[in-house]
């Protein structure tokens, strides 16, 4: 092992990438030493997943360059970070499922049109790869038939067979099992004895802090911090992630919860997959109260909301709502939903509450067009529709006022108060909202989480889903922390403050407690 | 926030206008390379299409059974769905008439045989595309592959039917028997002649009133009414469909109902209007050409017409030219139309963003 004190086996330089009005990424800066274990987090949306893109060559920069081993390289394609010695592992394996390992390892470097000279050779250098860096695997076997952790390892021999010397790996975990974390864990420490320089991108502190040499913090779109993994902890760590932001305040009273409008009984959800991707979540939703419920996105908070709202099937557990009980084999739609007197601001506008090639008065409708309100015996009321856009508009503050613009064509406050006003004027007991602010700006901030006191103040059950921690602390009157499908923690919303929101979302708090 | 805006008239007219313009222009340079002049070639396409009564007659005989197949591609379409089995569709619609026509024409009166023959073409058509739709909604087959299939389907059991039940007894050429007069839909030159309007001895007939009336029956349908709502939510984001809960599967299945119902209807033009008897491969090639048609007039009926009678002139103006120009086959002729369906269909967007972009920059400078 050689280990020169210069030059880095990877350096960033002021690396900025713009999309539209989003500044994804604003003068990062790295230096990552070779033969080292670093490891990045941040928050979701934090720009993690921007920058890797653009070290492996899938965006360019807009400014900044980068230097591998001292050297300053252009990657304007993958090819081109492969050329330079780096590997990336995606979240999502970037696999041939039907294709054996061998064939999957070859892919794009088969040497020559006939494959067989090709797969004599990478046959051999595999078994050299595999002893070198104890990655044992059969290269025969069909990579669909292969289990979650051997898939992973597969793509680790694709990049190291391309003479990788520095790996980038993008969420690894999050398919794997502990015990293939563990073992993942235990490769990279090989890797990183061979020489290899590993980045590790992850929002899970634990094994951030059980596996790297360095960790930088990453937060909207810039580096904030710096740490040897040796001088830090998980406290700090998380309170870099979440950041020190401005308190929003929102002026209301105490809740005065009433009657329970529902109730929800060990909620389970398996994906198309198998995975189970909500874990037994109990909650209540009682009138004149919001509750809240934080997490690093994806953690199981969508697909809490889409099975409320009857988008998606339970797998297991039951909701009593109305005087009525839904399973799974009892289930409701979207539309029977909505009778229940139940309305759903969900997460994404664009792909979900809105249509954005209608118009606004039409999308202005979307979920209640079966209402008699809109419709005649054949035809539907166009009129009534535009009028009522029209009220509401004005009564919003929509801008512009325009009930024949394109949805698409309206800011992305206006756009989220065109669905909110749609939803509340529907006179719901319930209201689930899904990232109320996201993409929204501060006036209409502002605006919006007036509204939702408001409707809290009327009696009505609130369910609001934020990964914005200060919307949540502001908003909620009770806090559940949703990690990994399952709900870590309860808290009053008097109770809670950054750190240990920040420490249950990163499912690190019970440790934190016994270590403390 | 607000983007900048392209006007509605770049991408309604203006870009169409120019796939057109650069088809025909590759098409000059086909002709000019086997030695004719392209423009006496076109100059006999355009008369040939338009310059006399009875080739406008023929024009919009064409026309009518683009309208119905374009419309029948277009209403699949807004809900997200290709259906390329307009085809097979036609053809089965096609059995439907015939069938009714068969069975009443020496007892029933024409006002009855003509509901019937339209119930008859719309609900085979429908039938035909019902099992497709089906697989799609409910196994996820997907409809491209299904719908193609059934075109073959539909050939082979209309050669089977008309061969082996049938055709006429004595007769040598695979047809049944020659409607009675009573069910022939009526040519539209016994109404326009007394109305001084002259369209000569066309085939031109009142399935053209039907496909127009289908025109506006498809545009009240997919913008006025809570269905036409459902499916074109389907067709541009599933995901809100669902959130709206909107019952995925059974719109699916209507609008291949719809879209194989008017496709059915171009029986109504061939074997009621123009044939007067059952016969094979009436349908050549309309259901696919109402493919281009339909993208080319961009899903709107209105741009459907508009389509369906600029191909139904390169058929009859294309012919015209053919027969003037004898160095001009009729497979030039092909290869001229299949220009303009790869201009305006398949490279539709060879423009689109350098014009859109040439008109936001001006629209922010």
């Amino acid at each position: 092992m050689t280990n020169k004190t210069t030059p880095y086996a990877i350096e960033l330089r002021d690396i900025s990438k713009r999309f539209g009005a989003v500044q994804a990424n604003k003068d990062i800066c790295l230096q990552v030493p070779a033969g080292t274990i670093h490891g990045i987090i941040g928050e979701n949306g934090a720009g993690k997943s921007t920058l890797m893109s653009i070290i492996y060559g899938f965006y360019e920069a807009d400014t900044g360059f980068i230097e591998v081993d001292g050297k300053r390289v252009d990657i304007r394609s993958s090819q081109d970070a492969i050329n330079a010695g780096i590997g990336m592992v995606h979240q999502h394996f970037m696999l041939v499922e039907n294709f054996t390992v061998l064939e999957n390892v070859i892919l794009g470097a088969e040497g020559g049109a006939i494959l067989k000279g090709g797969i004599d050779t990478a046959r051999v250098e595999l078994q050299r790869l595999a002893q070198e860096y104890s990655l044992d695997i059969d290269v025969d076997a069909i990579v669909e038939e292969l289990p979650v952790g051997l898939q992973q390892r597969v793509e680790i021999l694709k990049a190291l067979y391309r003479g990788a010397r520095i790996l980038i790996l993008d969420e690894p975990t999050g398919v794997l099992t502990p015990q293939e974390a563990d073992h993942l864990f235990r490769i990279l420490k090989a890797l990183k004895e061979q020489g290899v320089t590993v980045l590790l991108i992850t929002h899970k502190l634990r094994e951030i802090m059980a596996s790297t040499d360095n960790i930088s913090v990453m937060r909207q779109g810039q580096m904030v911090a710096h740490r040897e993994t040796a001088h830090t902890d998980k406290e700090e760590l998380a309170e870099l992630m979440v950041g020190k932001k401005v308190r929003l305040t929102v002026d209301k009273d105490d809740a005065k919860p009433s009657g329970t409008f529902l109730s929800a009984r060990n909620l389970s959800q398996f994906d198309s997959q198998g995975v189970k991707r909500l874990k037994n979540v109990s909650l209540e939703l009682r009138a004149g109260e919001i509750l809240g419920i934080a997490g690093v996105s994806g953690n199981g908070q969508s697909e809490l909301l889409n099975v409320l709202a009857g988008i998606e099937p339970m797998s297991e557990g039951e909701i009593h709502i109305a005087g009525q009980v839904i399973t799974a084999k009892a289930p409701k739609d979207a539309a029977e939903m909505r009778e229940l007197k139940m309305a759903h601001v969900p997460e994404d506008r664009h792909k979900m509450g809105l249509v954005t090639g209608f118009e606004a008065y039409e999308a202005a409708v979307l979920g209640y067009h079966n209402s008699p309100v809109y419709n005649g015996k054949i035809l539907m009321h166009r009129k009534v529709m535009i009028d009522e856009c029209n009220e509401r508009m004005a009564a919003w503050d929509v801008r512009p006022p325009n009930p024949h613009l394109k949805t698409a064509n309206f800011s992305g406050g206006n756009q989220q108060k065109i669905v909110i006003a749609r939803e509340v004027e529907q006179n719901p007991d319930i209201l689930l909202i899904g990232q109320p602010t996201r993409g929204v700006d501060i006036g209409a901030i502002e605006n919006i989480h007036e509204q939702i006191v408001k409707l809290r103040d009327s009696g009505k059950a609130i369910l609001l889903v934020s990964v914005e921690l200060d919307e949540i602390m502001a908003l909620s009157d009770r806090i559940l922390v949703m990690f990994d499908g399952a709900v870590v923690g309860e808290l009053d919303a008097k109770d809670a403050d950054e750190r240990t929101l920040g420490l249950m979302m990163a499912n690190a708090y019970n440790d934190e407690e016994v270590s403390a | 926030m607000s983007q900048a805006k392209v006007p509605a008239w770049v991408n309604i007219a203006l870009i169409p206008f120019l796939n057109i313009m650069l088809a025909f222009l590759v098409s000059g340079l086909v002709i000019l390379a086997i030695g004719e002049n392209p423009i006496e070639a076109a100059s006999y396409l355009i008369y040939g299409a338009f310059g006399y009564d009875e080739g406008v007659g023929y024009t919009l005989y064409y026309a009518t059974n683009l309208i119905f197949t374009g419309l029948a591609v277009s209403v699949a379409f807004k809900g997200g769905l290709f259906n390329i089995g307009g085809e097979g569709q036609a053809y089965i619609g096609g059995l439907g008439v015939g069938l009714v026509c068969l069975a009443l024409d020496k007892t029933m009166p024409f006002y009855v045989i003509a509901p019937l023959a339209i119930i008859g073409a719309g609900v085979f058509g429908a039938a035909w595309a019902y099992v497709p739709a089906y697989l799609q909604a409910r196994r996820g087959s997907h409809i491209v592959i299904t719908t193609i299939m059934f075109n073959f389907i539909a050939s082979s059991l209309m050669v089977y039917l008309i061969v082996n039940w049938l055709k006429e007894d004595g007769r040598m050429a695979p047809n049944s028997r020659t409607f009675e007069e009573n069910a022939w839909l009526p040519y539209l030159h016994e109404f326009l002649s007394p109305l001084g309007i002259d369209i000569g001895d066309s085939p031109l007939n009142f399935a053209f009133v039907i496909a127009l009336i289908c025109c506006v029956l498809v545009w009240a349908l997919l913008w006025h009414t809570r269905w036409g709502y459902q499916l074109r939510t389907l067709g541009t984001n599933p995901t809100a469909a669902k959130y709206a809960g909107i019952d995925t599967s059974k719109v699916t299945i209507w609008a291949m109902l719809i879209s194989g119902g008017l496709a059915g209807f171009v029986g109504l033009n061939e074997i009621m209007g123009v044939n007067h008897s059952l016969l094979l491969n009436f349908t050549a090639g309309y259901g696919f050409a109402g493919i281009a048609v339909s993208l080319m007039g961009r899903n709107h009926p209105v741009g459907i017409i508009m389509a369906a009678i600029l191909f139904g002139a390169l058929y009859q103006g294309g012919a015209e030219l053919a027969f003037e120009i004898p160095t001009i086959t009729p497979e030039i002729v092909v290869v001229i139309q299949g220009l303009v369906i790869l201009f305006s269909g398949a490279l539709e967007h060879m423009f689109k963003d350098r014009i859109e972009g040439f008109f936001i920059r001006r629209s922010v400078a």
